[in-house]
């Protein structure tokens, strides 16, 4: 493996996940104190989301969601299609605002999109008129940081997801693992404090998908970043999660919280994860029942 | 090679059904010239340079008013698609003007402007403006929702958004429209043009007419066909396949 260089700024809390130092011995340094009450990275402080559908009814998307996640942290959301679980992403990235209750970060009120918080969308929204490396390049450019330090970084973070080579490359000639990993190197390359990720796998095989959980595990590790990552498959959950936050069918709730305390590196078919997964997903099936009912009327799906 | 070779025995056939025409002497020859005459005439033209001149006075007009249009009808344009108050009001008086042939704001243009350069600009805006709109709406509309959100959660906004974003993102819509808008100006271009000596390739035409000498205002009348195919063959046509080769070919993913 290749030395990566130093990346630029940002706080390095890999120290503070000792478990996590263990496979990556190159980057923790030292181990600092854990402080006793630590200020939550991202709160959510009781927060609903109702709107209008077409037939003017309101719908209660997200309701009375407290939640709160600490600095480094890999959080999974899992819960059944339509449950909410995107939309909270985009209220945690400031591009809708809630009904009521609000978004704390570093406990700073969040009103608008900035760049501390960084959404990878489900389609990615990579732009197709820019090369990869001007991809990766744009948030830099609009936070007016230097052509320099703008190429030494694009340079450092397509190093990172493995796209060195492909920096003068248009999106569409990318397989769809490798567009994954240029969305994941321009939200990185912001050096954003929260990186939500919105079921960002959830399109690639199963090789590909293996692979970029390995990487977003190491970059995760290397970069100290919190990771709010939202997906329906409670494997993934929980074979990349320090916690995973289960929602129940609409309005979506938090059901249960549950704490992954397995050790790393893991694997998708570890069979502790499995295990654990399995007790999360009797509890999902619930939800996932109730919105079979919902979809299909009153024809029994049991 | 096959398409090359029908292609050339229809305009042979066609130019012959002409001088053939032209041969019977139906009509007096000025009134139906032979192709003869009006080679001669383009060469004549172009050899006391009074063509390369009404070339280059007509294409600075369409420059100068085609570039207003493209201005004023992507800030409209994108208004109106942004702003639902707007799209009620306004998108419906942009609709029903741009059934308004644009020669129908030649009196008007008279009238405000006299014989001048600015008359002839107004009316090219005019010609041009309201499909330049209209598409920019459209375009503004179609294109994907994702691109705006990416944007702002990247850290644009306001006029950084708009021309890092939400300009380039919206130009595989907006293309044809800018086409049309093209192909409109150059029309309102020409017919304004025809009012005053103006130097430009309308008048001409009007010259033609006035010298009752029909094969200047064919050829004049070639050279306009010749020049609107020229720009939309190179210009529009290499800007869609650049557009093709970067977006790849299935657009909007």
């Amino acid at each position: 493996m290749t030395t990566a260089p130093q990346p630029f700024s940002g706080n390095h809390r890999s120290a503070l996940r000792a478990g996590v130092s263990r496979f990556k011995p190159g980057v923790a340094a030292t181990v600092l104190p854990m402080p006793l009450h630590e200020t939550p990275k991202v709160s959510l402080c009781d927060i609903s989301l109702s709107y209008k559908t077409e037939s003017g009814e309101r719908l209660l998307a997200l309701d009375r969601i407290d939640l709160k996640v600490k600095p480094g942290e890999f959080l999974c959301i899992v819960g059944p299609s339509g449950c909410g679980k995107s939309t909270l992403l985009h209220l945690i990235a400031g591009l809708h605002q809630p009904t009521s209750g609000h978004v704390l970060v570093d406990n700073n009120l969040v009103a608008k999109p900035g760049t501390d918080r960084i959404l990878i969308f489900q389609e990615l929204g990579l732009f197709p008129w820019l090369k990869v490396g001007e991809n990766v390049e744009f948030g830099m450019k609009m936070k007016g940081i230097s052509k320099a330090e703008r190429n030494e970084r694009v340079d450092y973070y397509l190093h990172l997801v493995h796209l060195a080579q492909f920096r003068n490359s248009y999106t569409h000639q990318l397989s769809g693992g490798m567009r994954q990993r240029v969305a994941l190197a321009r939200a990185l390359a912001t050096e954003p404090d929260v990186l939500l990720m919105d079921e960002p796998f959830a399109a690639l095989d199963a090789q590909t998908r293996d692979l970029l959980h390995d990487e977003l595990e190491r970059i995760w590790a290397e970069t100290g970043r919190t990771i709010i990552f939202v997906t329906h498959n409670v494997r993934e959950a929980v074979r990349l999660g320090d916690r995973v936050a289960l929602f129940s069918f609409r309005p979506g709730r938090i059901k249960e919280d549950f704490q992954i305390d397995l050790p790393r590196p893991r694997h998708l078919e570890d069979v502790t994860v499995a295990k654990t997964a399995a007790e999360i997903l009797s509890s999902l099936r619930e939800e996932i029942n109730k919105s079979l009912e919902e979809q299909y009327g009153h024809e029994k799906v049991r | 090679m096959k398409k090359f070779a029908r292609r050339t025995l229809f305009y042979s056939l066609l130019i012959g059904i002409w001088f053939l025409l032209a041969k019977l002497k139906i009509w007096p020859p000025y009134v139906f010239p032979d192709p003869k005459g009006v080679v001669e005439n383009m060469w004549a033209g172009f050899a006391d340079h009074s063509f390369w001149i009404a070339i280059g006075v007509s294409m600075k007009r369409m420059l100068e008013g085609y570039a207003i249009s493209v201005v004023l009808g992507m800030i409209l344009g994108f208004g109106v698609a942004s702003s639902k108050f707007l799209e009620e009001t306004m998108g419906g008086l942009l609709v029903s003007l741009q059934s308004l042939p644009s020669i129908c704001w030649l009196p008007l243009a008279v009238l405000w402007f006299g014989l001048t350069e600015k008359a002839i600009l107004f009316v090219v805006v005019m010609g041009s403006l309201l499909s330049v709109t209209i598409a920019m709406e459209d375009g503004r509309k179609q294109m994907p929702k994702i691109f705006g959100m990416a944007g702002r959660n990247l850290g644009a906004r306001g006029f950084k958004l708009f021309w890092y974003v939400l300009l380039p993102a919206s130009l595989p819509y907006i293309v044809s429209g800018l086409k049309q808008g093209w192909a409109f100006a150059w029309r309102s271009l020409i017919s304004g043009e025809m009012i005053f000596v103006s130097l430009g390739l309308g008048q001409l035409l009007m010259m033609g007419r006035d010298l009752n000498d029909m094969s200047q205002v064919i050829a004049v009348m070639i050279l306009i066909i010749g020049i609107g195919y020229i720009v939309d063959g190179l210009v529009f046509k290499t800007i869609e396949r650049r557009l093709q080769h970067k977006w790849g070919l299935a657009l909007g993913t």
